[in-house]
């Protein structure tokens, strides 16, 4: 047992926090938030030629060969900043895809423009009647002579707006339901019968309502095997939700720092508010809601690699974690900050936004405790 | 980074699963997982097998008879015993008294008590809580006075201790009395080591809302104790009084109790049945073991954390205050839903000699809940560790 960074990881988290740190300031932030595309081209770049972007790609990919150790260090780095550039929707979900489902032969020179920042992916996979399951796949891939056609509508797609090329999921074939029968294509954002509509998310990032009207395809467009996209599909959003389970560990961090500090600054009654009992011991509950999250998210990240039932287990206890405890740091943090904690202009009220829509991704607390309630009856069933 | 044991450490994991397969007998282990009381016999039986093994006092150094075990073994012990229905060891001899003995005592205080600690020929009791001196301990009122009479001279001492976990058993206690009542009251309180035949000790049951009988309040009406049982300076024993409250609080998470008593809550929800069905078929039901299994899995990664911390120089302080009532809150919370799951068979109160009404595992089931709420209490009680965090963390 080895709870220590390796001194690459030390190195790689010493570049993400020196990066955040120095140009990631509430005000940086608020005008990248505030700019039209939402995030900072020129720190993009930034990020690919530090090799952040290469991070969790496989070698053959031309990657960093990070593992989940690695992915966290990164995306809590990134939560400590609140850095709202479109790591889990261009690396994270649509480049650890590829890696998983594509050859070695063709994954190369797929991933090399993500991992340069030259090309931005979105992962258009979850659809509104699906909620947060992944395999609920209304979306549909007709075959047309050589190629696809695509019809069907993807919601809330991270980045969206301004992804150059989509990961479309669509169904060739099998029940709305099924994971069998699910495909995946590398669609033009710009291509004929793609309509999206672009907005900000209330934690700072941006969405789309993506629609896909007769869209031809080609052939070459397919990703992988027809109908086998499903395994490729967990093996990215368990790395995406290491990702958030990580950037909320991040944020809540210094939401707890940025509390306590306010507890020590603001007086009234002639005192430090920190002096009151009440107060102390309800920041005392926000520390625990953060330990647990580390200790949680550390043994998610450690688990991308275990047998498919211990890891679904970690992750899902983890990423309903970050539901239950999250949620408790953001509202304690905007009460113990008080009208304060009301305020666009402080920072912590962005910390808190994104703390709470962090369980809006990827699967919510509803969502993974059903999963682990499922597991706890085919523990029955075997039993 | 890697949460996985190395191969030394399931080598030990195997060791120890090994000897408490072949030495720990059916019967205990079977009261341990029906939460049975044992007899004094039993726990002293347990104590001495570990003795023997040279395994009973984990956190000592190897010059006094410890097993020089790295923090991760000293975890995986505990969890290992605790999973196997093993009684828990006796804090407070060899985990209270001991060490601050081997960090205040005399050569001949320590020559002449952790042998006797290893082997079990004292049973120690700890007095410190008293009926006006809780969560305030040093406010603590039992006197201590220096007298001269035909015997000699020694400390004459008059007051009352309370909650005496198990000294119905003990044969000796370490006191807290105060020897200076005229300054800061912090700065008059010393250490005292009490044999408790000495005449003038009384012992009386105290039945707890369980209808058990684990604690006891303690007279000591002018009691002889001899001047050479003092512990450290005389006015100084507020000093050891805090040094044994931070020793080695590693285990006091109890991962492994709560993992086990999780295990067990499962194995029932899957045989009641409610309406036909099983009740871990119940949504609700369902989502509340789920809840519990997330809390657990944070406590026991928040405690590997720490224990590796340890392992790695960092001594943990406060942090344990963190694991503390994380630990508590679970623990009673799995107590709670294991009282719901035997539904009406909750309310039968029936003495363990009788035969049962209802399932097996009912039976504790509320005893056992009622009892466990002595967790956020006891040690330091909850709000206690929360005043502690903000001091000694928060800095507030």
């Amino acid at each position: 047992m080895e709870f220590t960074y390796s001194d690459e990881q030390r190195m790689l988290k010493d570049m993400v926090d020196r990066v955040v740190a120095d140009q990631y300031d509430f005000d940086a932030r608020e005008k990248i938030v505030n700019s039209e595309t939402g995030f900072s081209a020129d720190l993009w770049n930034q990020f690919a030629e530090l090799g952040l972007l290469g991070v969790p790609f496989s070698e053959a990919a031309g990657g960093f060969n990070g593992g989940g150790a690695e992915l966290m260090v990164v995306a809590e780095g990134f939560g400590r900043g609140l850095v709202v550039e479109p790591y889990l929707s261009s690396v994270v979900l649509s480049g650890t895809f590829i890696d998983a489902i594509a050859d070695d032969a063709s994954k190369a020179a797929l991933i090399e423009p993500i991992l340069s920042g030259e090309t931005r992916y979105a992962l258009a996979c979850y659809e509104a009647a699906g909620r947060y399951d992944p395999y609920w796949i209304e979306t549909t891939a007709e075959k047309s002579g050589d190629g696809y056609t695509l019809d069907g509508a993807k919601s809330v797609v991270l980045n969206g707006d301004t992804a150059h090329k989509l990961i479309v999921i669509a169904r060739s074939s099998g029940d709305v339901d099924s994971a069998a029968g699910l495909s995946a294509f590398i669609v033009d954002a710009n291509s004929d019968g793609v309509s999206r509509r672009g907005y900000p998310t209330i934690d700072g990032h941006r969405g789309a309502e993506i629609t896909l009207d007769n869209v031809k395809v080609d052939g070459d467009a397919l990703l992988g095997e027809e109908g086998k996209a499903a395994g490729a599909l967990q093996y990215a959003i368990d790395r995406g939700i290491v990702a958030l389970c990580a950037e909320a560990s991040g944020a809540m961090e210094v939401a707890c720092d940025l509390t306590l500090q306010y507890l020590k600054d603001r007086k009234q009654f002639g005192v430090p508010i920190g002096s009151f009992q009440a107060l102390q011991h309800r920041m005392v509950e926000m520390r625990m809601a953060l330990e647990k999250v580390r200790s949680l998210t550390l043994w998610a990240a450690c688990s991308l690699d275990s047998p498919e039932i211990e890891r679904r287990q970690r992750l899902s206890a983890a990423k309903a974690m970050v539901g239950k405890a999250g949620r408790l740091v953001a509202e304690e943090a905007i009460q113990l900050f008080g009208g304060m904690g009301m305020m666009d202009e402080s920072s912590i009220s962005h910390y808190a936004k994104r703390i709470v829509m962090i369980d809006h991704y990827l699967g919510d607390r509803e969502y993974h405790m059903a999963g682990l309630r499922a597991r706890l009856l085919a523990a029955q069933d075997a039993a | 980074m890697d949460i996985e044991y190395n191969n030394a450490e399931r080598a030990f994991r195997d060791e120890v699963r090994a000897f408490i397969a072949a030495n720990l007998p059916r019967e205990i282990a079977d009261k341990g997982r029906r939460f049975e009381r044992l007899t004094r016999d039993e726990m002293v039986s347990w104590h001495r097998t570990l003795a023997a093994k040279g395994w009973l006092a984990m956190h000592w150094p190897v010059e006094y008879g410890g097993p020089g075990w790295s923090p991760i073994q000293k975890h995986i012990f505990e969890e290992e015993t605790a999973e196997a229905g093993a009684p828990r060891l006796l804090p407070f001899g060899i985990n209270m008294v001991a060490p601050v003995i081997m960090k205040f005592g005399t050569q001949a205080q320590k020559d002449y008590y952790l042998p006797r600690i290893l082997s079990m020929e004292d049973w120690w009791a700890q007095g410190y809580s008293e009926p006006g001196a809780g969560s305030d301990l040093a406010s603590l009122k039992m006197r201590a006075v220096r007298q001269r009479d035909a015997d000699g001279e020694h400390y004459l001492v008059n007051g009352q201790k309370t909650w005496t976990t198990l000294g119905q058993f003990a044969n000796m206690i370490f006191v807290l009395v105060r020897t200076d009542p005229d300054v800061k009251k912090q700065e008059g309180i010393s250490f005292l080591l009490v044999d408790m035949n000495t005449p003038g000790v009384t012992v009386r049951p105290l039945i707890t809302l369980d209808g058990e009988h684990e604690v006891n309040e303690v007279f000591l009406d002018d009691v002889k104790v001899p001047l050479d049982n003092l512990v450290g300076e005389e006015n100084k024993g507020w000093t050891c009084a805090k040094y044994l409250l931070t020793f080695e609080r590693t285990g006091i998470a109890g991962v492994g109790i709560s993992k086990a008593a999780l295990a067990d809550l499962k194995d029932i929800a899957r045989t009641q049945r409610m309406q036909g069905k099983p009740l871990i078929e119940q949504p609700s039901f369902a989502d509340r073991i789920a809840d519990l299994e997330i809390e657990l899995m944070a406590v026991e990664m928040t405690n590997l954390r720490t224990v590796a911390a340890a392992e790695a120089g960092g001594m943990p302080g406060a942090e344990s205050s963190f694991l503390k009532i994380m630990g508590t809150e679970v623990r009673q919370a799995i107590s709670n839903l294991y009282r719901e799951a035997a539904g009406p068979y909750a309310l039968p109160f029936i003495p363990e000699e009788d035969e049962i009404v209802g399932p097996e595992f009912a039976r504790p089931a509320s005893p056992t809940y009622f009892n466990l709420r002595k967790l956020s209490i006891f040690g330091g009680s909850n709000e206690i560790q929360k005043n502690i965090i903000s001091k000694a963390i928060l800095g507030l």
